[in-house]
């Protein structure tokens, strides 16, 4: 929970966390180490100096880690956890649904652990949501249309197999569909950046939330044109809320093209942990006003506590069926319990 | 060292060349971007330009486009006999520097290697990026001067060019402006508008506030590159180090030697 200067208290529900393993016992070859500095160089270069790791912990941090800094050192209320493979890169995964089950089983209020699967696996695919629901009853998965996979260097959200595998999430109720689609951590000469896709698969599953993560940057224009014309698209601020502190007007300028174009409900917060703690990013959005030379660009649009407090929590709370007030209830009468450390 | 004096002149005459190379998508010289790390001129004809991007994953067809334009840039010089160009650390680093160094028609090297895309096509889109970015920096410097929607859209090249900024990005964008527009036959005459849109339209101006904020969205998702490659880059090269024989004159030019107070010689 985030205290404001008058006491008041916001729900934070931070839609986009990891918890990986990217240590060199778990790189399977130089993609993998790759990978991770691509993800470190990320950290350094848009975390304030006071907030930069090593890199060995970054590589891999502990539970312990992970609780306090989204709980007790970071504002957050609840997490969702994304699972990412990279099967091709990593012996056991990046950020497998197993250990990150077993990681939030300790604190299994605060977490919400998402799965993920790979359409081109075909059957395999659809038997895998089966083993996720079953096993985890997942409400969400995270796509990562840019892996990896033999020969396949990326695929699309409509794509007939993944057609299919929608189908099921749909039947089973997993209705969280988060997409990353942002910078190209993997390259792929077009599918990569392209967002269209989701705008297919958001009108032919209706049923399904589609949360594109990193709004689609750097293709803002497009995913703003999609998600103002489908109701159910939803745009995740992992990688561009960092840019609060390294260029606060460009961040200014994102904030309220979102604003314009998708508006005030269609907006989640997510850190992006461990790439950036939600401790800073917070409190610098919290207290964050859009320039007013860019905000009358946009016909005078300007965060208020109000639409800062929906984009924090409220609106995720939403697709998760939580209810903030009874989960800040919840929460505050299980103060939170400082491991042993 | 006459011989040493003429290498040097021509290794700094393959540098100039590389100014004009730009990363498309941040239309900023590559040479800026600190991108080229190694030019060598041996037998006063053969050159080697060596270049790394600011990650292991950056686009593969950006990497062509960059690549590609290295070799154009330098066949321009008369002397130039042989190129080889190196792109290093890249996840397909391999594949592109085997396709730039065969003998194949870049067009057919890039569609093997970038999905079937047409060269052309994606030169000329970034093309336009270019030219959305170049002219909205000039519109928004002249607005802030204090010219009026109409006096804008209705300027033509010959009062375009009695227009003098004092510095700032819209000194640096206005003659980047204007030589793409005449590059791409948007402006030919002194009384031709300077301000068409890419497809050569007029603006009216009722629609110049509308044009200027599709130019921003377009700038926008630009500077989310430019901000990360030049971030990404700084931390990349953080590991560069410079070898036991001295700094070279790619250390120089990338800010990677302090001064040296006792140093007496200028380079």
């Amino acid at each position: 929970m985030y205290k404001t200067k008058d006491g008041k208290e916001i729900f934070i529900l931070d839609g986009h966390t990891h918890f990986w393993d990217g240590s060199p016992e778990n790189q399977a070859n130089i993609h993998g180490k790759q990978f991770i500095e691509c993800f470190y160089a990320y950290h350094t270069n848009l975390s304030p100096p006071d907030q930069l790791w090593e890199k060995s912990r970054f590589e891999k941090y502990s539970e312990d880690d992970i609780y306090r800094d989204l709980f007790i050192d970071g504002p957050d209320d609840m997490a969702v956890i994304q699972s990412t493979y990279l099967r091709d890169f990593y012996k056991n995964g990046f950020s497998s649904i197993e250990r990150s089950t077993e990681m939030a089983s300790r604190h299994p209020e605060r977490f919400i652990v998402n799965g993920a699967f790979d359409p081109r696996d075909g059957e395999k695919a659809l038997e895998y949501i089966h083993y996720m629901k079953e096993n985890f009853n997942i409400q969400g998965v995270k796509m990562y249309t840019a892996e990896w996979n033999g020969e396949s260097q990326g695929w699309a959200l409509n794509d007939p197999a993944a057609y299919k595998c929608f189908e099921l999430c749909d039947k089973l109720g997993i209705r969280n569909i988060h997409v990353h689609k942002g910078p190209t951590i993997i390259p792929l000469s077009k599918d990569a950046f392209d967002v269209h896709d989701v705008d297919h698969a958001a009108t032919d599953f209706q049923n399904l939330n589609w949360i594109v993560e990193h709004c689609g940057l750097p293709r803002l224009d497009d995913f703003c044109w999609i998600a103002t014309q489908e109701t159910n698209v939803y745009g995740g601020l992992a990688v561009a809320l960092p840019f609060i502190f390294s260029r606060p007007r460009y961040f200014g300028e994102v904030i309220a093209e979102l604003l314009w174009w998708i508006g005030e409900d269609k907006i989640l917060f997510g850190s992006d942990y461990a790439i950036w703690t939600p401790a800073w990013l917070v409190e610098r959005f919290w207290n964050y006003q859009i320039p007013e030379d860019i905000s009358s660009e946009r016909g005078g649009i300007q965060l208020t506590d109000e639409i800062k407090e929906k984009i924090l929590g409220l609106n995720a709370a939403k697709l998760y069926n939580i209810d903030p007030v009874a989960k800040l209830k919840e929460l505050n009468a299980a103060p939170i319990q400082i491991a042993a450390e | 060292m006459v011989l040493e004096i003429q290498q040097s002149e021509l290794v700094s005459a393959v540098w100039g060349t590389l100014e004009d190379v730009t990363d498309p998508e941040l239309d900023e010289p590559i040479t800026d971007m600190g991108f080229v790390e190694r030019v060598e001129v041996a037998d006063a004809r053969k050159v080697e330009v060596d270049f790394r991007l600011p990650t292991y994953w950056c686009s593969p067809n950006f990497a062509f486009l960059m690549a590609f334009g290295i070799k154009q840039e330098i066949a321009r010089l008369p002397w130039v006999r042989e190129i080889t160009v190196t792109l290093r650390d890249h996840c397909f680093g391999e594949q592109i520097n085997a396709g730039l160094n065969s003998d194949r028609a870049f067009s057919e090297i890039f569609a093997e290697h970038c999905g079937g895309e047409n060269l052309e096509a994606v030169q000329l889109k970034f093309q336009e990026k270019a030219f959305i970015r170049r002219q909205e920096t000039v519109l928004l410097a002249l607005q802030h001067r204090g010219y009026s929607p109409g006096q804008i859209v209705s300027m033509t090249l010959k009062e375009f060019d009695q227009v003098e900024f004092q510095g700032g990005e819209e000194s640096r964008q206005k003659p980047r402006y204007r030589s793409l527009l005449i590059e791409r036959n948007l402006a030919r005459e002194p009384g031709d508008p300077v301000f068409p849109t890419w497809q050569g339209e007029r603006i009216p101006p009722d629609n110049l506030r509308k044009h200027l904020g599709d130019l921003r969205s377009v700038r926008i998702n630009m500077e989310f590159n430019g901000a990360l490659c030049r971030g990404l880059k700084s931390t990349r090269y953080k590991e560069v180090e410079i070898s036991a024989d001295g700094p070279t004159l790619v250390d120089f030019i990338h800010d990677r030697v302090p001064p040296d107070p006792s140093a007496s010689t200028g380079r």
